[in-house]
């Protein structure tokens, strides 16, 4: 008989060893998947996991997507810690993208050196006003914030459809659905001449170490973690929670609007339908494998990336659809989400 | 204005909406129960498929039927195993299930993109919503079964102590949404479209599980609401041919604002959010052992 007990010990090894075992669990399951469709295992491995990363230019792409998810996850971290279901990133990041987006397109002959850092200002607050509205939701009217998030995505998704085919499409595009082009001044640098990889990896890294300062060393962090454990005993300790539920969108928006304005100005270069191969929802994958912690984060979104660029070469060389990369995601979530139960509960066989 | 015109539009609401009723009806269920599947759109999308190659490959419908019907429960059922006995997060692992599905039915489904099937006709199917709609609301409201599933989504504890069994009660509310949900998505692949398409249920998952809030958790409501959905959908499609010159995405926008608000108006009151929505949704429960 299988006994099931609550932990008293808690374990920190179990607690960080359970992302590498939800890892190993997904390659065992991903290499059914190759075998069910004829294909060898190890040599499949070899090209999803190894060959977007044998050179520079594949590092540089790593990068490129590891960038928008670390982002966004780093932000998504602050709600998850006080139990805040923020699940519109995606929408956040589609403000973000509007709002920089647009300045870029307003100031299309400019060169100032300004152009940028205000398109960045405005993607951060694009991405900051789309959250602020499932956070007055959520205090003022006690509305659950997963679906309203989850519903405002959709709402941005057709704004930016909205703006693509409507007032800023470009005339020169042949009736496109994209707009003009941002100015060069409004072109994020890229870190190498002749890679995509752009200044958006150092944001990260910034972004990381606050996150990590925020979280360890002061007040803020503190109240965090007293109020994702339990809002009454935050309430008790005088926290103002509700005002915590909202600086906590308000970074997370602002972290997922910067994450799209980065895409944006940095490697499209213009605004069109298709901004997000999804960033916005697998960023939640990524932050729950980084354990919520800012620097496991850097880790599993550079993981993740790679299922997307695994993905993309899988389709090219296998001939297996790129979407075998959502699989993985799935799965490494799913195997994550279980193994959690062993960190809460003790297991015996009697 | 015509009148063939109205019932050709009639028709096609009638149509194109019916998945949202199957899927819909499903996760009122599953919410009733006090769990929350955001995996609609990947059971979707799996369903769909597994339909679709089964008809291809054996050319019965009835096989093609059961086989989405079993997929349907065999991911549903993991879904019930890790929230139910694993205690994840509901959120996460719905998301799971989604990002999983979408993948899974893309990768099942490449070599069939394109074949040409005969579809069925969508009435039966049609007929079918409309039952299911008034048994699963004279389920809930009228049986001890249904008592039993609104018990454990209010309150599990004392659901629990009254002698329920929350765990199976919730394995079956899943399964049955599960099931729905794959059912909707046959509907699409065999019926609606006939054929299969990478990513083709279109975000229908996310608009079912709008419309459950949207109806505030009654079947009868939510088939209105699915109307009401579904027609203004259609109606963007049409607008231009009456000569209404607004862009087409604000009507796309409207199950969604309209979601939004009935979601502030029910939960801006604490007496009117007990009344509709169920208690426990989206709270695990732990069994003490």
């Amino acid at each position: 008989m299988i006994r099931v007990k609550l932990r008293e010990d808690y374990s920190n090894l179990i607690f960080y060893l359970s992302p590498l075992v939800a890892v190993a669990l997904t390659l065992f399951f991903g290499s059914f998947i190759f075998l069910i469709l004829d294909l060898s295992p190890i040599e499949s491995f070899k090209i999803f996991f190894m060959s977007p990363i044998s050179n520079s230019y594949g590092i540089s792409e790593l990068f490129v997507k590891a960038t928008p998810l670390a982002i966004i996850a780093l932000g998504l971290s602050y709600c998850f810690k006080n139990n805040i279901y923020n699940i519109g990133a995606e929408g956040q990041l589609t403000m973000g993208a509007i709002f920089g987006g647009g300045i870029g397109l307003l100031f299309n002959d400019s060169t100032s050196v300004f152009l940028l850092p205000l398109m960045i200002l405005f993607g951060a607050i694009g991405g900051a006003f789309w959250a602020t509205i499932p956070a007055i939701l959520k205090t003022k009217f006690n509305t659950n914030e997963i679906l309203t998030s989850l519903m405002l995505t959709y709402v941005a998704l057709f704004i930016l459809d909205y703006f693509v085919v409507g007032p800023w499409k470009d005339p020169a595009g042949y009736g496109l659905p994209k707009s003009m082009p941002f100015p060069d001044a409004g072109r994020l640098p890229v870190l190498f001449d002749g890679l995509r990889v752009h200044i958006g990896a150092y944001f990260a890294i910034i972004i990381c170490f606050i996150t990590y300062i925020v979280y360890n060393k002061t007040l803020f962090g503190f109240k965090l973690k007293v109020s994702g454990l339990s809002s009454k005993a935050s309430q008790y300790a005088g926290f103002k929670y509700k005002n915590l539920i909202f600086y906590t969108f308000i970074i997370s928006g602002a972290c997922a609007g910067l994450a799209g304005l980065f895409e944006v100005s940095g490697p499209i270069g213009l605004l069109y339908r298709d901004i997000s191969p999804n960033y916005g929802f697998t960023a939640i994958i990524v932050a729950f494998l980084g354990r919520l912690n800012p620097i496991g984060i850097i880790l599993s979104s550079l993981l993740i990336a790679l299922t997307y660029l695994g993905a993309e070469d899988a389709q090219l060389f296998l001939k297996i659809p790129s979407a075998v990369g959502f699989v993985f995601q799935g799965l490494v979530l799913f195997f994550l989400l279980g193994t959690d139960f062993l960190n809460k509960y003790r297991v015996s066989i009697e | 204005m015509n009148i063939e015109l109205i019932i050709g539009i009639l028709n096609i609401v009638l149509i194109s909406t019916t998945p949202l009723v199957f899927a819909g009806l499903g996760e009122l269920v599953t919410e009733k129960s006090g769990v929350l599947n955001l995996g609609l759109e990947g059971l979707m999308l799996v369903g769909a498929v597994t339909g679709f190659i089964t008809l291809v490959l054996t050319g019965n419908y009835f096989y093609s039927l059961i086989l989405s019907i079993i997929s349907g429960v065999i991911l549903s059922g993991i879904f019930a195993f890790l929230v139910l006995n694993l205690m994840t997060n509901q959120i996460a692992t719905g998301l799971a299930l989604t990002i999983f599905g979408i993948g899974l039915s893309a990768m099942l489904g490449k070599k069939f993109s394109g074949t040409p099937i005969e579809g069925l006709s969508p009435y039966y199917f049609i007929i079918i919503s409309f039952l299911l709609v008034f048994s699963v609301s004279y389920f809930l409201s009228k049986t001890k079964s249904g008592l039993i599933v609104r018990a454990v989504g209010e309150n599990h504890n004392s659901a629990y102590a009254l002698g329920y069994n929350v765990i199976k009660t919730r394995y079956l509310t899943i399964i049955f949404g599960g099931v729905m949900s794959s059912l909707a998505g046959y509907y699409i692949s065999i019926c609606y479209a006939p054929m299969w398409q990478e990513g083709m249920t279109a975000g229908r998952g996310w608009i079912a599980l709008a419309l459950v809030v949207f109806a505030t958790w009654k079947p009868w409501r939510l088939l209105v609401g699915a109307y009401i959905f579904g027609g203004v959908a259609i109606m963007q499609m049409n607008l231009q041919a009456f000569g209404v010159e607004l862009p087409g995405q604000f009507f796309n926008m409207m199950p969604y604002i309209a979601t939004l608000i009935v979601l502030v108006f029910i939960s801006s009151n604490k007496v009117r959010l007990k009344l509709s929505a169920p208690s426990c949704l989206n709270i695990p429960y732990e069994k003490n052992s």
